[in-house]
């Protein structure tokens, strides 16, 4: 019983770090433009998809490092083609918009790639378990963990020790003063969100080594992203990191007593934090 | 009445006409009378959204959890507990109208994208609720095994069961009903005030006005017209699954609202209809009519953001 209530908590925080990984991206997103980007999850496909395409000719490692950065490339575009023009009007119209490009991006994956769930290899050394009496324990798991730390402490040091990352954060605060004190604001909204799409193509390729490759992918992945920024915060990075680790064990122990209430315990979780604390457990009082 | 006034309300005049005589029509110009009912529906489904969306500026995201409840509640009833499509009408919509007035006071403090992503994230509960209680909801195959009766008026029987025409004019006599409810409201004072908060909230505020409180009723009025419109919409079907309650149906919803004109009352009805009609000849046309609605999505916001009305009125003006 231990043993299975253990794999689950571990299980938990793996899916936690996918949901905190895509929601960090998200939330950069979200604080910086305003805008939710319901493509995130196609994005996410569009990383594992690429790393697969590339893995014969680069290898495992090559196809981590590059994915995500043609990602985020591909995000750039979209950006500057299409989400810039939604600025400052009605929140409702790039909702409308990503929401489409949700659809076009699900589609376009099964038109390239088949409708077919894909094999996808990871090294043979990632897949072995390290003990037998914790059989889930493998290497892969464990790297996937290490390289979603590595990928987080990265993003916080860019945040705060990065010209970029400190005016990112400062337009957050006040986009307005910003401009006036001669950042191009039009380039750093693309680059933050070109960040956000880089740890969107990340969790990709991680994904597809734990949960197969398939169009849908992103789609599932994408509510239980919002639901960790509600948990923790509207506005506070941390607390998306924590709200993603915290749902993902929350749904993992109750795999274990409940199995049937696995996805919809994480909206109960978060009407409970709604009850008790409106704005999120690390969410500033009063900015929302 | 003088002239002006006929004037003004010729564009009423020539809806009610349409749709009264659409079984006369509509298989003439190469449609189905089922297709009509699903125009209706839909149709109340994107107005009683655009109660909230156009008429109060409040942006919900999540309306297909209300819409799938009304369907479930009506569905069940049939299945499980009194055969009556009367009853099944009713309950279908208390179904929807309580969880909404339950979750409403914990959405409406935010604004905003804020708003959209609470709705949304609270409506994927009853998703995972109908997909995972398979025993009761029929999970993920969708409840079957029911079929809708005939209306039993008391003096009289209409069989809606077997002649699509008479539960057409079901679904429209319920359209008008809430349609003229929702217009009656809307030239109320409440209605006044609702418009004066999506014009300026903080002046709304400063006037004395409980802000909050208007929109939680406002949200309760409109999921309330969004749950009939599911229930009929089961009814119609004779068939519901989870995908009813879906966060893409909430954005089908609001996309039918933009299309036809946010602003108008009558646009999000011509938006479902456009709406409808594109999808049922897009779905029989190729396996991928995922992709165009996606793509018709990003040309709507892109290239007509005020919807059909929207851009006739401003022809009309200029």
């Amino acid at each position: 019983m231990t043993q299975l209530v253990l794999f689950n908590v571990f299980n938990g925080l793996i899916v936690g770090a996918f949901y905190a990984l895509m929601a960090l991206g998200l939330s950069l997103i979200l604080n910086l433009s305003g805008v939710i980007n319901f493509a995130h999850g196609g994005f996410l496909a569009i990383g594992g998809y690429l790393a697969f395409t590339m893995m014969p000719y680069v290898g495992f490692w090559g196809a981590l490092a590059l994915a995500p950065i043609v990602t985020a490339f591909l995000g750039l575009i979209v950006e500057r083609l299409l989400i810039r023009r939604l600025y400052g009007r009605d929140p409702l119209y790039s909702l409308l918009l990503t929401f489409g490009l949700a659809f076009v991006i699900e589609d376009g994956t099964r038109f390239i790639w088949g409708a077919q769930s894909l094999p996808f290899q990871v090294p043979g050394w990632l897949v072995t378990p390290l003990s037998n009496e914790y059989f889930f324990l493998t290497g892969y798991r464990l790297f996937m963990a290490l390289t979603v730390a590595v990928a987080v402490i990265g993003l916080f040091l860019i945040l705060s020790r990065t010209r970029l990352g400190i005016r990112i954060r400062a337009g957050t605060f006040d986009l307005e003063t910003v401009a006036v004190l001669g950042v191009n604001v039009r380039v750093l909204r693309n680059m933050n969100f070109g960040l956000g799409i880089y740890l969107a193509g990340l969790a990709g390729v991680l994904a597809v080594g734990q949960l197969g490759l398939q169009p849908t992918i992103g789609a599932s992945l994408i509510m239980p992203s919002f639901v960790a920024i509600i948990v923790g915060g509207l506005g506070s990075l941390p607390g998306t990191l924590l709200g993603g680790l915290l749902i993902g064990v929350a749904s993992g122990i109750t795999t274990v007593f409940f199995p049937s209430a696995t996805e919809a315990v994480i909206y109960v979780m978060m009407a409970a934090v709604l009850l008790v604390r409106p704005r999120g457990l690390l969410g500033e009082e009063g900015r929302f | 009445m003088g002239a002006p006034e006929l004037i003004k309300r010729i564009p009423n005049i020539v809806v009610w006409l349409l749709l009264v005589a659409m079984p006369y029509w509509l298989p003439k110009v190469g449609g189905y009378v089922d297709l009509g009912s699903q125009v209706v529906v839909l149709g109340l489904a994107a107005m009683a959204l655009n109660f909230l969306l156009g008429y109060t500026g409040v942006l919900s995201f999540g309306h297909a959890a209300y819409f799938g409840l009304g369907a479930y509640g009506a569905a069940m009833t049939i299945r499980y507990l009194v055969p009556s499509t009367g009853l099944s009408l009713v309950v279908g919509t208390l179904v929807g109208t309580i969880a909404a007035a339950i979750i409403g006071p914990m959405i409406v403090r935010l604004r905003g994208v804020y708003f959209a992503m609470l709705t949304i994230a609270f409506g994927q509960v009853f998703y995972f609720i109908a997909f995972r209680w398979s025993s009761a909801t029929g999970g993920d195959d969708g409840l079957t095994g029911w079929t809708r009766l005939p209306l039993n008026l008391g003096f009289t029987t209409i069989d809606i069961q077997n002649n699509p025409d008479a539960f057409f004019y079901l679904a429209l006599v319920m359209f008008a009903l809430a349609v003229g409810v929702m217009a009656w409201l809307l030239r109320s004072p409440f209605g006044r005030t609702l418009l004066a908060i999506r014009e300026n909230e903080r002046r709304a505020r400063f006037l004395g006005i409980p802000v909050d409180r208007h929109i939680w009723i406002s949200w309760v009025i409109s999921c309330c017209f969004v749950s009939l419109a599911g229930a009929l919409y089961a009814l119609l079907d004779n068939f519901v699954d989870p995908r009813a309650l879906y966060w893409t149906q909430s954005g089908d919803f609001v996309i039918m609202a933009v299309l036809g004109g946010m602003r108008s009352f009558w646009g999000p009805l011509i938006g479902a209809a456009i709406y409808v009609v594109l999808r049922d000849y897009l779905s029989s046309l190729t396996e991928n009519w995922m992709s165009f609605i996606g793509l018709f999505f990003i040309l709507v916001v892109l290239f007509f953001p005020r919807g059909v009305l929207g851009m006739i009125r401003r022809k009309a003006m200029s």
